[in-house]
């Protein structure tokens, strides 16, 4: 553990390690040189200094745009904050009352249940199918490049654009995909992706899936490119080929990436709303509510800022819990 | 070596100046106009889209010019007013003329942010009682709604003569026609029931004409107009994805001759004016019972003024929100933007020289505002509704059941 922290203070520092290691050293000799090693101190101060003048624009930014908005949110979810509140400042002070009338709502159990599931469902699909494409484009094939810029093509569509086309494809009289599985005779009965309770949940996974697929493939295949090809050779001369050079090559030097990946994946799905709000808002009957989503309609559609606040701070403990054991997983693994 | 540390510390201090220099600049950039001379007003509204862009900056300019001001007009899309209106009202910018949808009006005025329209001598005589209720706070009225607009039943002429029908005027004629109309993949009737205030709003003629209320959506009454709504959708007369149908979607569906009927309003003239093949009518809502009167939500935006602090200009906008509203501007407006006058005395000569818009004026008559009885509190009723209809027509709950799951919330 100390081992690990003082390497990455050497890493970060980048200052020679020898250096400092010599200061406390050279004091020891009280009467050595007083008059230089203050000059040295002095330089070591107004290094500190400029240190610090390098860190306040980026300082300030934090405090302007991360700090201010998470405790001017904290606040609010104690306050009952209204429209009024914006023209006459008024926001009385409430207590727990947001967080009983959000958690005690017969609504709130679903939308968490959701939020997990939607989570869940979208970082496994993006994750699987992005690591398979990727895995997939690591071999040399004709149209290798055209075809992988031309995955990124829903990164591109804005998600206002993609939800309204998903909606159309998934209608359930008219769409695309109903009409297709019909022509298949796959389904007896049309299935109503946005409109039954049981499958919207599904079908709103479905595209979000879609849209983070390019995401996963982008970012798996950059850490793909980073493996030595030698390291193949070498476990084929040992006889590892496909599977088993995936297991014992691929996996292991990949799992840096992969943390990242999933890590980023949740913090982004956790707070999806667009893709909510553009394919069923909520609906069937809150099949697709999620805290995220409530939260919106909390504050933007009832105009109650306080208990839609109050949701969006435990949304936000949520991503922290995942931070968190993100942090220690990691951290677990370099002191591994 | 010193030399060069007391450059880049030097370059740093200039770094950081000029990264924070917005930041101070942008606090006190946004003051704008409370100087005395009212050369321009700023105006706000969400007319973003043509033609209504164009129609409103005409009248808007003609109303400046006549009363001497320039008009300095923004145009935001429609979701994003609120959210401007909010911004505006707390750092103290808000314009000297500000448009809102007429269901928001109360939420703003109980704010204080609006000036009420008595202390400029404007009242609101002759307007139908719904629209004074809708831009009426506490007792006092705050906004003048120049036009309106509801719902109304359309009808696809050719399929109706077809199956020799007659356009229904009452539910078992609506639930019967709707049912001999469906035929393989065509629905009797289309609707819009999603679970945002759109699907609330779509449903409230079929629950005030037969007597419910947004006090108490547990009645019988309430009861009985969600069951119409079940009634259709369960015996396959209307599609299931009326759920997640926003208005625009059910036009869609009428328009490509997928519904024979549907519930929507006259801003969807123009798209369906487009389709030459397709020739429609349009009648009142039908009622619970022959001889019924059927009471429609109004729609609609109405002009405010805010508390700027600057009684000239106040007095000069005041002026221009009555000049929107004249009979000439009523009217033309009216004309323009498929949309109903909302004085009386007027309505009778626009429908008869708008056919096609006399069953949306003969409503208009006794409409009801949304906030007419819950003020700020209707957007958690409205909430209530939509929730419920969403409930009843997918998980199976019997009408009765959800409303009351939705009442107690």
């Amino acid at each position: 553990m100390a081992e690990a922290v003082r390497r990455a203070v050497r890493a970060m520092d980048g200052a020679p390690v020898a250096a400092r290691q010599a200061a406390p050293n050279s004091r020891a000799p009280a009467g050595g040189t007083p008059g230089k090693r203050s000059s040295w101190r002095s330089e070591r101060g107004r290094l500190h200094q400029s240190h610090l003048l390098f860190l306040l624009p980026a300082l300030a930014y934090m405090v302007a745009f991360f700090g201010y908005p998470v405790v001017k949110n904290v606040v609010m979810g104690f306050q009952h904050y209204t429209t009024a509140t914006f023209y006459t400042g008024r926001a009385p002070w409430v207590g727990f009352a947001n967080y009983t009338a959000v958690v005690s709502s017969d609504v709130f159990d679903k939308a968490l249940l959701n939020t997990v599931l939607f989570t869940v469902g979208s970082i496994a699909g993006q994750f699987l199918t992005g690591l398979a494409i990727a895995l997939f484009f690591r071999r040399r094939f004709p149209l290798n490049g055209v075809m992988r810029s031309l995955l990124l093509l829903p990164w591109l569509v804005p998600l206002i654009v993609s939800s309204a086309v998903w909606r159309w494809i998934l209608d359930q009289d008219n769409g695309v995909l109903n009409r297709f599985l019909g022509d298949l005779h796959l389904v007896q009965d049309r299935p109503g992706w946005l409109t039954s309770t049981s499958l919207a949940l599904i079908a709103v996974i479905m595209v979000n899936i879609w849209i983070g697929i390019p995401f996963n493939v982008a970012i798996l295949y950059g850490g793909l490119q980073d493996i030595p090809e030698e390291l193949y050779e070498a476990a084929a001369l040992d006889g590892a080929t496909g599977w088993r050079a995936f297991r014992h090559v691929t996996w292991p030097l990949l799992r840096p990436v992969v943390s990242v990946v999933l890590v980023l994946g949740v913090v982004y799905t956790v707070k999806v709303l667009d893709v909510i709000l553009g394919l069923t808002n909520g609906g069937p009957a809150n099949a697709t509510q999620t805290i995220a989503s409530q939260s919106y309609q909390l504050s933007f559609q009832q105009f109650d800022f306080g208990q839609g606040a109050a949701l969006g701070n435990i949304l936000i403990v949520i991503s922290l819990v995942f931070a968190v054991l993100y942090l220690r997983a990691n951290r677990r693994a370099v002191e591994q | 070596m010193a030399q060069r540390r007391a450059f880049l510390s030097r370059t740093t201090l200039t770094v950081a100046l000029a990264l924070l220099a917005p930041l101070s600049l942008s606090a006190c950039g946004s003051k704008t106009g409370s100087s005395g001379d009212v050369g321009t007003l700023r105006v706000l509204d969400y007319y973003a889209d043509q033609p209504d862009k164009q129609i409103y900056a005409k009248v808007l300019d003609a109303c400046g010019q006549q009363n001497g001001v320039k008009i300095k007009r923004e145009a935001v899309a429609g979701p994003s007013l609120i959210p401007k209106v909010l911004q505006q009202a707390s750092s103290r910018t808000l314009p000297d003329v500000l448009m809102l949808d007429n269901p928001d009006l109360q939420q703003i005025a109980a704010s204080g942010a609006l000036a009420p329209l008595g202390d400029f001598g404007l009242k609101a005589d002759g307007y139908a009682k719904g629209v004074v209720d809708a831009s009426t706070y506490q007792g006092k009225l705050y906004g003048l709604q120049p036009v309106t607009n509801t719902l109304g039943l359309f009808y696809n002429k050719d399929m109706l003569t077809k199956a020799g029908i007659k356009p229904p005027t009452t539910w078992d004629e609506l639930k019967s026609a709707a049912r001999k109309l469906t035929s393989g993949k065509r629905y009797g009737i289309a609707f819009a029931a999603p679970a945002t205030y759109e699907g609330t709003w779509q449903f409230l003629p079929f629950m005030w004409s037969n007597g419910g209320d947004e006090k108490n959506i547990a009645t019988p009454e309430v009861t009985q107009a969600l069951q119409l709504w079940v009634d259709l959708v369960k015996s396959g007369s209307a599609s299931k994805s009326v759920v997640s149908w926003a208005q625009a979607d059910a036009n869609d569906q009428f328009a490509a001759g997928n519904a024979a009927m549907m519930i929507n309003g006259p801003w969807q003239f123009p798209i369906l004016d487009k389709k030459k093949s397709l020739h429609y009518g349009v009648v009142q809502i039908p009622v619970p019972k022959a001889g019924g009167t059927p009471v429609v939500p109004l729609g609609g935006e109405t002009w405010t003024i805010p508390q700027t602090g600057n009684a000239q200009r106040q007095t000069k906008a005041a002026k221009v929100v009555a000049c929107l509203n004249s009979d000439k501007n009523q009217l033309s407006l009216a004309e323009q933007r498929q949309t109903v006058p909302t004085k009386t005395a007027l309505m009778d000569r626009f429908a008869a020289q708008q056919p096609r818009m006399k069953a949306f004026t003969q409503q208009v008559r006794n409409a009801r505002a949304r906030t007419g009885e819950l003020g700020k509190d209707w957007p958690k009723a409205a909430t209530r509704i939509y929730t419920a209809i969403q409930n009843a027509l997918t998980q199976g709950a019997s009408p009765a059941q959800a409303l009351k799951q939705a009442q107690d919330g």
